[in-house]
């Protein structure tokens, strides 16, 4: 693994014991049935956001996916505006009105988190073609998953990018499945790689388990983009320990696959390199995780008192400058 | 006594009774299936899913990959191969996972599906059906729980179906397989569970017919697919109050069935159009546009549309629940029509 100090260490710990966490428990509250709609986990997958979005600027683009918790945390969207969001509550990220399919903060530069698989690809290749066409330092990612590269949307946002010089970043998942269907059965191509290069842009494939061979990649990878405003894409190898949404029965995975990366947790493999290395002991790791946990428990509390959004917010934001609408009495 | 099924098993009846009658029918689809690439290293897995909500349970193991084939995630590709598969002797029977997703694959209904006949002078068939899933109440927010009915219902070309009941659901898609031309048939994710009374043989629903969901005297409700038991609901409450309302079920939008509408309203003189659909350019606004200028005269009073409003399916329960036609509003339009003495 590549190194890492101290005070580095524990942040990235820190956020990816708050994503475990939150996903904990918004499994735990979707088996239990105190979550309504589809709910989409990110659990297993932590390396990669935690990999790549605190490298990112401030004022960088992003867009996500309907398995957008891990990005939206990693970014920097408030436990319980998230919470509160999954939840339809007025205090949700936007006011209750996507729930957790499209959990985004444009105020934190996410564009959005779209339920269309594809669909973020060609929207960032715009920010990052606005970012050059202002002459504005600042690049675009979006995260999008295996399955998403058969879609026309992939394709033509790759060559959109690539032709018109747009300094975006393009994140695959590879987490091994679309829904129930193999990678293995479905990528002709043999990696989501081998389908960048065609369209010139630069792609390498990354172990997606380990959050410092992430991190090196995506700081590599950026400082080329920041330099010469081309497009880019990595591949994170991953897996989703939970099924595609909560309630599917994940009869598709093998129990050997699963039991193989379950051993390759991305927690545990950050947690063993830091304690084993000397650079966070155990206590101090334990520690931050409770507090973590902590965290998404008081944000659950919160979202859970807050209140529900009046229902006149339903014409509310289709237009521009469209009100919320004085409650009829 | 009827055997009676839920609408999700009466298509996959449906689809199995086909196939097994006719091997020109393939079904094409996202894990309609399931497990692929898969079945060799973890036998279970095959067939394990059946799509999302479990339709398509059951065929694989019957008919096999080469007849129920799980697709990459690329709408545009197998929806049109489905197109050039259907003109070249086959029957195949494709899914949109959700009615959400057409925007991927659009252009080749749009454009090939419905026009090959019209702009070859009639000289090639397109027999394909599309099954895709519509539907708000599930708190699947903007881009799960769309209608768009009126979408396909535009285009020339075109056959376009929903079901609202488990009879009906079995015999409009064996009418619609057996149909010659594209047909797309809607299933709504909010009644799949819905049971009824199902004959075990095969039949046909002919497109284009209306059913009398409930007969009545003194107002014609016109419901939209699910929209048809929030319809019924509020017959119920009107009749307690003495109110008579007659509940039509369309079924089929294109070709729609405007004589049975139309009947309908003259005998009683008074419309609700009932859509779960955004109001402009709708079925509701269409289906009052036949009989404003097909039954004018008979009309007793101003034609009334319950529909969700212009705007996107809100994900908040609370939010959604407002957003959705529920019986009470339709009682009030009734109330309303009701109360012109003319
Ligand atoms: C255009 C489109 N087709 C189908 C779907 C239904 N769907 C949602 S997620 C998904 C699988 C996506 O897999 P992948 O891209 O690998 O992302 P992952 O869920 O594994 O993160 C499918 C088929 C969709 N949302 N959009
Ligand atoms: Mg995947």
């Amino acid at each position: 693994m590549p190194a890492i100090d101290h005070a580095e260490a524990t942040r990235l710990w820190r956020l990816m014991c708050r994503i475990r966490r939150f996903e904990d428990r918004v499994h735990a509250d979707a088996e239990a049935d105190r979550l309504e709609g589809y709910v989409h986990t990110y659990a297993g997958q932590e390396a990669v956001a935690a990999g790549v979005i605190p490298l990112l600027r401030a004022n960088d683009w992003l867009t996500s996916t309907y398995r957008n918790h891990g990005h939206a945390i990693a970014r920097g969207v408030p436990l319980d505006a998230i919470a509160g969001e999954l939840l339809g509550k007025a205090t949700g990220v936007s006011g209750g009105k996507g729930g957790s399919m499209h959990v985004a903060d444009q105020a934190l530069g996410m564009i959005g988190a779209m339920g269309i698989v594809a669909g973020g690809l060609p929207i960032a290749a715009g920010a990052a073609f606005a970012a050059r066409y202002r002459s504005e330092d600042r690049v675009a990612v979006a995260f999008f998953g295996d399955g998403a590269v058969h879609q026309g949307a992939f394709h033509e946002a790759l060559t959109f990018a690539s032709l018109f010089t747009c300094p975006v970043l393009f994140v695959c998942e590879n987490n091994l499945y679309a829904e129930t269907t193999a990678v293995d059965y479905h990528l002709l191509a043999g990696s989501v790689v081998a389908m960048a290069e065609p369209y010139r842009i630069a792609a390498r494939r990354v172990d997606g388990m380990d959050v410092l061979v992430v991190r090196a990649a995506a700081a590599e990878t950026l400082e080329e983009m920041r330099r010469d405003g081309r497009p880019r894409l990595i591949e994170a190898m991953t897996y989703r320990f939970n099924g595609q949404y909560e309630g599917d029965t994940q009869t598709y995975k093998p129990p050997e696959e699963v039991a193989r990366y379950r051993a390759r947790d991305p927690l545990g493999l950050f947690r063993a390199h830091l304690s084993s290395g000397g650079i966070v002991d155990e206590r101090t790791l334990d520690a931050i995780d409770d507090e973590a946990a902590g965290e998404v428990a008081s944000a659950f509390v919160a979202a859970d008192a807050a209140p529900w959004p009046v229902a006149a917010a339903v014409t509310a934001d289709v237009y521009t400058g469209d009100p919320v609408e004085a409650e009829r009495s | 006594m009827t055997r009676e099924l839920t609408i999700k098993d009466a298509i996959n009846e449906a689809l199995h009774q086909e196939m097994a009658a006719d091997d020109r029918i393939v079904l094409f689809g996202e894990d309609i299936a399931g497990g692929a690439g898969r079945d060799v290293s973890y036998p279970p897995a095959a067939d394990a899913w059946g799509g999302p909500f479990g339709v398509t349970k059951g065929l694989l193991g019957r008919f096999g990959r080469e007849r129920v084939i799980d697709t990459p995630i690329a709408e545009t590709g197998f929806v049109g191969a489905s197109i050039g598969a259907a003109v070249a002797g086959l029957r195949p029977v494709a899914e949109i996972m959700y009615v959400d997703f057409i925007g991927t694959s659009f252009d080749q209904l749009l454009n090939h599906a419905a026009k090959l006949r019209y702009v070859y002078g009639g000289k090639i068939s397109v027999p394909l059906v599309i099954r895709t899933v519509t539907g708000a109440g599930f708190r699947a927010a903007a881009e799960h729980s769309q209608t768009l009915y009126s979408l396909y219902t535009h285009i020339p070309g075109l056959k376009v179906v929903a079901p609202s009941t488990p009879y009906d659901a079995k015999g409009l898609l064996i009418a619609a397989i057996r149909d010659p031309d594209p047909v797309i048939f809607m299933e709504h994710k909010r009644l799949y569970m819905q049971r009824g009374p199902v004959p075990e043989e095969p039949y046909e629903v002919p497109l284009g017919r209306a059913r009398i969901a409930r007969p009545g005297t003194d107002v014609t409700i016109v419901g939209v697919q699910k929209m048809v038991h929030t319809a019924l609901a509020a017959a119920e409450r009107l009749q307690a109050e003495g109110i008579d309302a007659e509940v039509i079920d369309p079924r089929s939008y294109s070709p729609l069935d405007t004589e049975a509408i139309l009947s309908s309203v003259r005998r009683t003189g008074r419309l609700v159009v009932v859509d779960e659909s955004h109001p402009r350019c709708s079925l509701a606004t269409d289906i009052a546009a036949l009989a404003a200028s097909e039954a004018f005269f008979e009309l007793k009073a101003p034609i009334r549309q319950v529909t969700a409003p212009h705007a996107p399916v809100p994900f908040s329960p609370v939010l959604e629940d407002a957003y959705i036609p529920s019986p009470d509003r339709v009682c009030d339009a009734v109330h309303d029509v009701m109360a012109e003495r003319r």
